[in-house]
């Protein structure tokens, strides 16, 4: 199947998806025509409405972008979220231990502080997979849990505001410490869209890329070749938790304005579909982010206006998710009909 | 005698923490023992628990609810396994993508439940009883003999589970295409069919387990009510080891350490002060860590997972 087949055939089962997600809605007894029309209303059509669906859209690219890269590798990095919280972490440290650092130190310094935080947490699975062939998936996963509760624990213990009046939370971060807003978005979008061509150029057109496409399709070749394996792996996933801490520091600093264990929502889960729908690639992982920003924020508006549940989303995310999967069968294998025999023939050389 | 006392009715609450986990591993372990990694636990039980709580609620027939919540959890199930068996999708993101379904379905069905509560003679039908003579036993009478049926289900499940993967001819084969499917297929198992059945099981399991949590343990319906056990349980296959029997331990025990955050919350220990409950909430988690960890280190044959976990198989590529 050719690429433009292929592409045509995934817009066309995100139309059947709809539809299909229609009639679950429609049993469930609301008018899908109004759900998806109000979808697009509170995701376009004012400003606040639009700021709020790019302030999602932001982390959503990022965090895709961070996890594009470790799947690039087959490594599967399911902890984004863990990162996220991670990079917060360090970020907030900064933020709040060093508050009286002029504001070009300082947010230089928490995104570092999260880039290095969220790349140190990524890294520990990557140790115990290129030198004890720990599963990653597992290990990823797990400690997802581990980074939210150390959130839970800093903010009800030793790093709670004592001027709350007893409320479990952090204390607000001071001015210095919170993103600038450029056209009315806080500055993360510029770094969002700077980051897609960076990352565009590291996978297609650099050495490491390469390296890491070879590795993620046959670590033999890779070997055979004389490529660093643990090197490039440990690289990649540096890049990869880094990238997901700098969205911890970026959703602490300029949405939440402290460090919150809900800083992520589920994004970090969100973005490993995101990241998967665009086949990895940066451009599409922009426009699919968006998309899926847009969605969320549209489920929210829906719970607000016309108390439909805001989960209305998630349904609408897995139903378009089930049928985009079951495609990607059609477009890696051609299926061949002999006498009422469905024979699916080899992977597809030009894939 | 005092002491006793606490400490049986203190294993009696770990015991009622960890069925609902128990349920969602054994759903698990039949996933993984047919080489398939489905993160789509935690999605399963949000159904089970919604479901079960709607039946209960509509038919107030403690039998219909049980069924219902399983069949919603095997439809979940069904979803998976057409993707990963059949269209050969990856494991983990058609899993990932069960659970916000899963999760998001049941949360969107659930939003009116939250405000209606199950008949009294509902509960009381599942509410703990006594088994007589054997709930005289001291702390394990406690423990085990005086729970809801539903506990005996689980621990029913998980003994059943074991002899069939280690006593039946179809157990054996199960075991056989999770570790080599190449293999199975050869020998002439009907691969696709075996793991159809087997993740579709998994998935009743699932759904028993989220519905344990809405008709026993808390009883009512809230947004997310699982709360992340569904993670806990997918830790916890490997924990056990993909083994049932270990599995019932290993539940309680995890559910004991549930219990114990709340216990410890305000409790001075010596030399340490108080313990956050926050860590106490990570020690799955780590726990589970160590355990991958020290399963590849030590590379002992019978604790290790199943070889082709996670890997799609292709016919043709063999």
């Amino acid at each position: 199947m050719s690429p433009r087949q292929a592409n045509l055939l995934r817009a066309a089962m995100v139309v059947a998806a709809l539809i299909a997600a229609g009639l679950i809605i429609l049993m469930l007894g609301y008018n899908p025509i109004t759900v998806y029309t109000n979808i697009v209303k509170g995701a376009f059509t004012n400003k606040y409405r639009l700021t709020q669906t790019i302030n999602k859209a932001i982390p959503l690219t990022i965090l895709s972008l961070g996890v594009a890269v470790a799947f690039k590798m087959k490594f599967w990095n399911i902890g984004a979220e863990g990162q996220l919280y991670m990079g917060a972490i360090g970020a907030s440290y900064i933020a709040l231990f060093h508050s009286d650092l002029p504001i070009y130190l300082m947010l230089p310094l928490m995104m570092i502080a999260g880039i290095v935080c969220g790349g140190l947490w990524a890294l520990i699975p990557a140790l115990l997979k290129s030198s004890l062939g720990t599963s990653e998936t597992l290990v990823t996963l797990m400690m997802n849990y581990v980074a939210q509760k150390t959130v839970t624990y800093l903010e009800i213990g030793p790093w709670k505001d004592p001027n709350a009046f007893g409320f479990p939370k952090i204390a607000n971060f001071t001015e210095n410490a919170i993103l600038p807003k450029v056209f009315g978005v806080h500055i993360g979008w510029i770094i969002a869209l700077v980051l897609v061509v960076v990352i565009h150029i590291l996978l297609k057109y650099s050495k490491l890329g390469y390296e890491i496409s070879v590795l993620g399709e046959n670590p033999q070749t890779a070997r055979y070749a004389g490529m660093n394996i643990p090197k490039v792996l440990i690289l990649s996933v540096l890049i990869s938790g880094g990238l997901c801490g700098l969205v911890g520091m970026m959703q602490a600093s300029a949405i939440e304005f402290t460090l919150t264990d809900e800083l992520s929502s589920g994004l970090g889960f969100t973005a490993i579909i995101t990241a998967y729908l665009a086949q990895l690639s940066a451009p599409a992982i922009l426009v699919v982010s968006f998309l899926f920003a847009a969605l969320l924020q549209g489920g929210a508006f829906l719970q607000v206006s016309l108390q439909i549940p805001a989960s209305v989303a998630e349904v609408i995310q897995g139903v378009i998710l089930f049928f985009v999967l079951a495609s990607e069968f059609f477009t890696r294998y051609k299926i061949i009909l002999r006498r009422n025999e469905v024979h699916t023939v080899e992977k597809e050389a030009a894939k | 005698m005092n002491v006793l006392n606490s400490l049986a009715l203190f294993l009696q609450i770990a015991v009622q923490g960890g069925t609902p986990l128990l349920f969602g591993t054994l759903g698990g372990i039949m996933n993984e023992k047919v080489g398939h990694l489905n993160l789509g636990v935690e999605g399963m039980m949000m159904m089970g628990a919604c479901i079960g709580y709607l039946a209960a609620l509509k038919t107030s027939n403690t039998l219909l609810a049980i069924l219902a919540a399983g069949l919603a959890g095997t439809i979940c199930a069904l979803i998976y396994a057409v993707l990963t068996v059949t269209f050969r999708t990856n494991h983990t993101v058609t899993g990932l993508v069960t659970t916000i379904f899963g999760t998001g379905l049941a949360n969107f069905i659930g939003k009116s439940l939250s405000t209606q509560n199950l008949s009294r003679e509902f509960i009381a039908s599942l509410a703990s009883f006594k088994v007589p003579v054997l709930c005289k036993i001291p702390i394990l009478g406690e423990m085990i003999f005086n729970q809801s049926v539903y506990v005996h289900i689980g621990i029913l499940c998980a003994i059943l589970i074991y002899v069939y993967m280690k006593k039946t001819s179809m157990g054996l084969k199960m075991r056989m295409i999770g570790e080599n499917p190449a293999a199975a297929d050869a020998s002439g198992i009907n691969i696709t069919l075996y793991k159809y059945i087997h993740i579709l099981i998994g998935g009743f399991l699932c759904g028993l387990g989220g519905a344990y949590i809405t008709l026993v343990y808390v009883p009512v319906w809230t947004d997310s009510v699982t709360g992340g056990l569904g993670w806990i349980a997918v830790a916890l296959v490997i924990f056990s080891t993909w083994n049932p029997i270990k599995a019932i331990f290993g539940a309680y025990f995890f559910g004991m350490l549930r219990g114990l955050g709340f216990k410890l919350q305000n409790v001075e220990i010596p030399l340490i002060g108080t313990i956050p409950s926050q860590f106490l909430d990570m020690v799955p988690y780590v726990v589970t860590i160590l355990a991958l960890v020290f399963m590849t280190l030590r590379k002992k044959k019978e604790n290790q997972g199943p070889a082709a976990l996670g890997i799609p198989y292709f016919r043709e590529d063999r």
